[in-house]
């Protein structure tokens, strides 16, 4: 379902028509995003059908850049006459801001052609799910879960969202691209009980573009189940300093921070670690960190960024060696450099530079040998918090796992802490997995880091 | 002016024709398989931003949003749909989308949808909305706190802001019969200031508002956001490695209060006690916290970024206590626990917005104040540290682990503050940590700045208040072991 005013018009002719109307207005450069949704998500809790929600949404960004005074606003209401009204709005809104000599559109030249979509983006079972697949994948996920041990004591319901979309990018340089997409995703959470009846919870999920590469719901119900269970009885150990082995998912969101870093905007901000470092030796040597914008029906992909420009591969690290950072159009010109096509685009924000899909490339080593090679140790399966510093790398956050005793996992730990600094984790990374593991838009396998400080009792 | 209650009613109806005839037939599609409840709710947002970027204003923004959002319950079951369209035949269509909850024949009801009058009392109210001032003076708040910053030590290199405004018009409109709406101010400013010597780069941000307008600047100038984020860019120049292990802390009053809102507040949240998924769960009664310490959920303090004329079912706030002397009182409930639980609605229910469902959620959240003198308390500590700003935390609902991130902290040595210590993240168990709690100072503070809560993706605007505490052994976890 949607909006009655737009359905008749392509998304691409709506955007395009409205930097016309930009043009007209007076706006020297301009582009404008405009998307539109259905979605439809259900919740299963204990075999009984708790939430159904559908429905769809659009929205129009538009962003005026005159005299290099920028404004960026933003409708829902896409009615003719309500849009002519926004762009005068916006072009006198940009008189607000102050000239900068780096806003602008990006090159005229950098901009993507129109191309065979070979991506995969879109799939059309998604789009046409109905409300009752959607409550049967998310009844067998949470049955398996807590069928799976007797020991599962609760649950907090399973879940499914499907979503299915288009994306439509319009500027001034004449640039009119869009592009179709699908997600759906299945999780599941479930709990189980320590002797003194303290909550074990632990939840499992898969998202994916397309409904064949969805893990099937029993295997994601089973995984939750495990991982909860595997809690019992997990309790807090004595500050110690010791290596730490990141499960693949932990090593995924430690390279998410790391990618933070190593963005044009935190370059130009002066706001991270990284700053005048690219060619450096800054990670062990088998830290090669890559983004990838063109992985078939993955997540982040994308045949153009939010500013139209066409996507490319970056390397972020190479056997250590930082090659350099992700660039929007603004903050390429800031630092003297070229966009990477990674500006991220949101229907009412600026564009700043973001990754597509992470992925930290595999070793050579089998996970289990990286347990192995560990005398005490923990194994790290869940961070909490925020701790994380981009501008001096501290890195301080909430943990759990369990704790390693002679190469054999032990016994389940919680409520500890882990801490130390990008840089020194990076440089002491010793062992890395040929587990590689997608989690949405990002990839890693397990990695081992030599020694970190884990805070306990 | 008229009371908040009507103008958002005339809102709707003045602009998009949203009368009582209209929203007794939406509300009458909603019920029309069988649903026991229905629900609209209407929202209209404008907002706007600028962003101040090293001396100058990089970017103006503004948003508007209008819809609604519908809710049909059927035993414990819910059907939502949201529409951005506020046309009849959208509102219908979204409408019998929700109602398929129902699976059954119509609940034929008579909906009195007139509007059930002014909202009793009302907690905000702005006297410049920010509409109405001129961008020069907006600019000129911007570049006070940039000055002010840069003024405030030579180190300073760079200034970043923000300020947002918006204004959010809600109306609720119930099968029982309940049409009441709101208006809600909200401003935000945030300043933050990069410290550089010898190529040590050190940032710190800090941030102010409420349910205000530019008013605000009133109580507190932008030059103390700007010389505050400077302050502590400049100290953290000086900072020490964080030690590492179980140590007395003490929490300086106002944002400390985070500490509640992760150890007690989640947890409290009656959805989760409905499901028996929490730490609370069954314990209402029980002794979950220190005797010394008094927790209350208050809806309704004056101008406060957590504060609501009526809560997002249309219920109204009040002052919640949650815990009392140590003991556990009740939860934080919407419309659904309160029916499970068989108690009045607390004023609790609230969403991000018009697309998001309604869940039990926090408003002002705080400790009431003790006895004693915060400089005893400090003196208490033989070594431990003092945390004063925070940026963040999370919990576990479940087993009650919980996380907060200090950005300012310090040593405390002998009874006295010593050295700065860098970001730290403290790690602890709710009721754990609350009956560690030694010692409640006199001094309760509420915290200023833009707190957000996150719940199940959806994010709502608090605040928090706390007086000085020690709690006696938090982990903090740092990097100098020994």
């Amino acid at each position: 379902m949607v909006n009655a005013h737009a359905k008749d018009e392509s998304l691409s002719a709506l955007a395009a028509s409205v930097v016309e109307r930009a043009r007209k207005a007076g706006a020297d450069q301009c582009d404008v995003i405009v998307q539109r949704y259905t979605e439809g998500s259900v919740t299963v809790r204990l075999g009984e059908l708790e939430k159904v929600i559908e429905a769809g949404s659009q929205a129009l960004g538009l962003r005026v850049i005159n005299g290099g005074r920028t404004a960026v606003c933003s409708t829902t209401d896409f009615n003719p006459a309500v849009l002519d009204k926004f762009v005068t709005d916006t072009i006198e809104l940009a008189n607000i801001s102050a000239a900068d000599e780096f806003a602008g559109l990006p090159d005229a030249a950098l901009m993507a052609r129109p191309g065979i979509d070979s991506l995969q983006l879109y799939d059309e079972r998604i789009a046409a799910m109905t409300t009752e697949e959607r409550v049967q994948l998310a009844r067998d996920c949470e049955a398996a879960a807590v069928g799976y041990d007797s020991r599962i004591s609760n649950s907090d319901g399973g879940s499914v969202t499907s979503r299915a979309g288009e994306v439509a990018l319009a500027n001034s340089h004449g640039f009119v691209g869009s592009y179709p997409s699908t997600s759906v995703s299945l999780v599941v959470e479930v709990m189980a009980d320590d002797e003194d009846g303290k909550k074990r919870n632990a939840y499992w999920f898969s998202s994916e573009r397309r409904l064949q590469q969805l893990a099937s719901p029993e295997e994601v119900g089973k995984i939750a189940a495990r991982r909860a269970i595997d809690q019992v009885g997990a309790r807090k150990i004595p500050t110690v300093r010791a290596p730490v082995v990141f499960e693949p998912m932990m090593a995924a969101q430690l390279m998410g921070s790391l990618a933070g870093c190593a963005s044009g905007s935190a370059l130009y901000r002066g706001a991270t670690f990284l700053s005048g470092r690219v060619g450096e030796q800054i990670g062990a040597p088998g830290l090669t960190l890559l983004d990838r914008p063109h992985e078939a029906g993955r997540a982040g992909s994308r045949p153009f960024d939010g500013e139209g420009v066409a996507t490319r591969d970056s390397n972020l690290f190479e056997n250590g060696v930082f090659q350099g950072f992700l660039f929007d159009a603004y903050t390429a010109r800031r630092t003297g450099k070229t966009t990477t096509g990674s500006a991220m685009r949101g229907i009412d924000s600026l564009p700043s530079p973001g990754t597509s899909n992470l992925i930290l490339m595999p070793g050579e080593v089998p996970p289990e040998a990286i347990i192995a090679g560990v005398k005490q140790g923990l194994y790290l399966t869940t961070l909490m918090g925020f701790g994380f510093n981009p501008t001096t790398g501290d890195f301080s956050r909430g943990a759990g796992g369990f704790w390693i005793e002679n190469g054999e996992i032990a016994y389940p730990v919680s409520e500890v802490n882990i801490s130390g600094s990008m840089q020194a984790m990076l440089a002491a990374i010793d062992a890395i997995g040929t587990d590689l593991t997608w989690f949405g838009g990002s990839a890693a396998p397990t990695i081992r880091i030599a020694e970190m400080t884990i805070s306990g009792l | 002016m008229s009371d908040p209650s009507t103008r958002a009613l005339a809102l709707f109806s003045e602009r998009y024709n949203v009368d009582s005839a209209a929203i007794a037939t939406v509300l009458g599609v909603a019920l029309s398989r069988g649903g026991d409840f229905a629900e609209l709710f209407f929202e209209h947002r404008e907002s706007g931003s600028i962003a101040w970027e090293d001396q100058h204003v990089r970017a103006a923004s503004r948003q508007a949003v209008q819809g609604l959002g519908i809710r049909v319950v059927k035993g414990d079951a819910i059907g939502y749909a949201y529409t951005e369209s506020l046309d009849l035949e959208a509102m219908r269509r979204a409408a019998d989308t929700a109602s398929r909850i129902g699976r059954g024949d119509a609940n034929i009801m008579t909906i009195d949808a007139t509007p059930s009058g002014a909202v009793a009392s009302s907690y905000y109210g702005i006297d410049s909305p920010f509409t109405s001032i001129p961008a020069a003076e907006k600019v000129s708040i911007l570049q006070r706190a940039d000055a002010a910053a840069r003024s405030h030590d030579p180190s300073i290199a760079r200034v970043d802001a923000s300020l947002f405004d918006e204004i959010k018009t809600v109306m609720v409109a119930r099968s029982d019969g309940l049409v009441v709406g709101d208006v809600q101010p909200m401003m935000v400013m945030r300043v933050s200031a990069l410290s550089e010597v010898d190529g040590s780069r050190r940032n710190a941000a800090t941030s102010g508002g409420g349910r205000l307008g530019i008013e605000y600047f009133d109580r507190i100038t932008p030059e103390h956001l700007g010389s505050e984020s400077a302050r502590k860019a400049v100290l953290l120049q000086s900072a020490i490695a964080a030690p590492a292990g179980s140590l007395p802390v003490v929490l300086a009053a106002g944002d400390s209060g985070i500490l509640l809102h992760e150890a007690v507040g989640h947890g409290l949240e009656a959805d989760f006690n409905r499901k028996g998924t929490s730490n609370y769960s069954g314990r209402v009664g029980q002794a979950v916290a220190s005797p010394l310490v008094t927790v209350v959920d208050d809806g309704t303090i004056a101008d406060s970024r957590g504060s609501i004329n009526i809560d997002d079912e249309g219920n109204l706030p009040q002052r919640n206590t949650l815990i009392e002397n140590g003991i556990l009182r009740g939860y934080l409930q919407d419309e659904i626990s309160t029916r499970h639980f068989g108690v009045g609605p607390t004023g609790s229910g609230r969403r991000q917005s018009f697309k998001h469902y309604i869940m039990p959620r926090m408003t002002n959240t705080l400790m009431t104040a003790g006895e004693s003198n915060p400089e005893d308390i400090i003196r208490s500590v033989e070594r431990g540290i003092y945390c004063k700003s925070f940026s963040g935390g999370q919990v576990n609902i479940s087993n009650g682990d919980f996380v907060f991130s200090a950005t300012e902290a310090y040593m405390i040595e002998n009874g006295r503050i010593t050295a700065p210590i860098r970001d730290v993240n403290l790690i602890g168990n709710g009721p754990d940590a609350l009956s560690k709690v030694t010692m409640v100072g006199s001094d309760f503070t509420m915290a200023d700045g833009g707190w957000t809560c996150g719940k199940d993706g959806q994010s709502v605007p608090v605040s928090i208040g706390m007086p000085t505490v020690l709690v006696d052994g938090i982990t903090v976890g740092g990097t100098s072991v020994g």
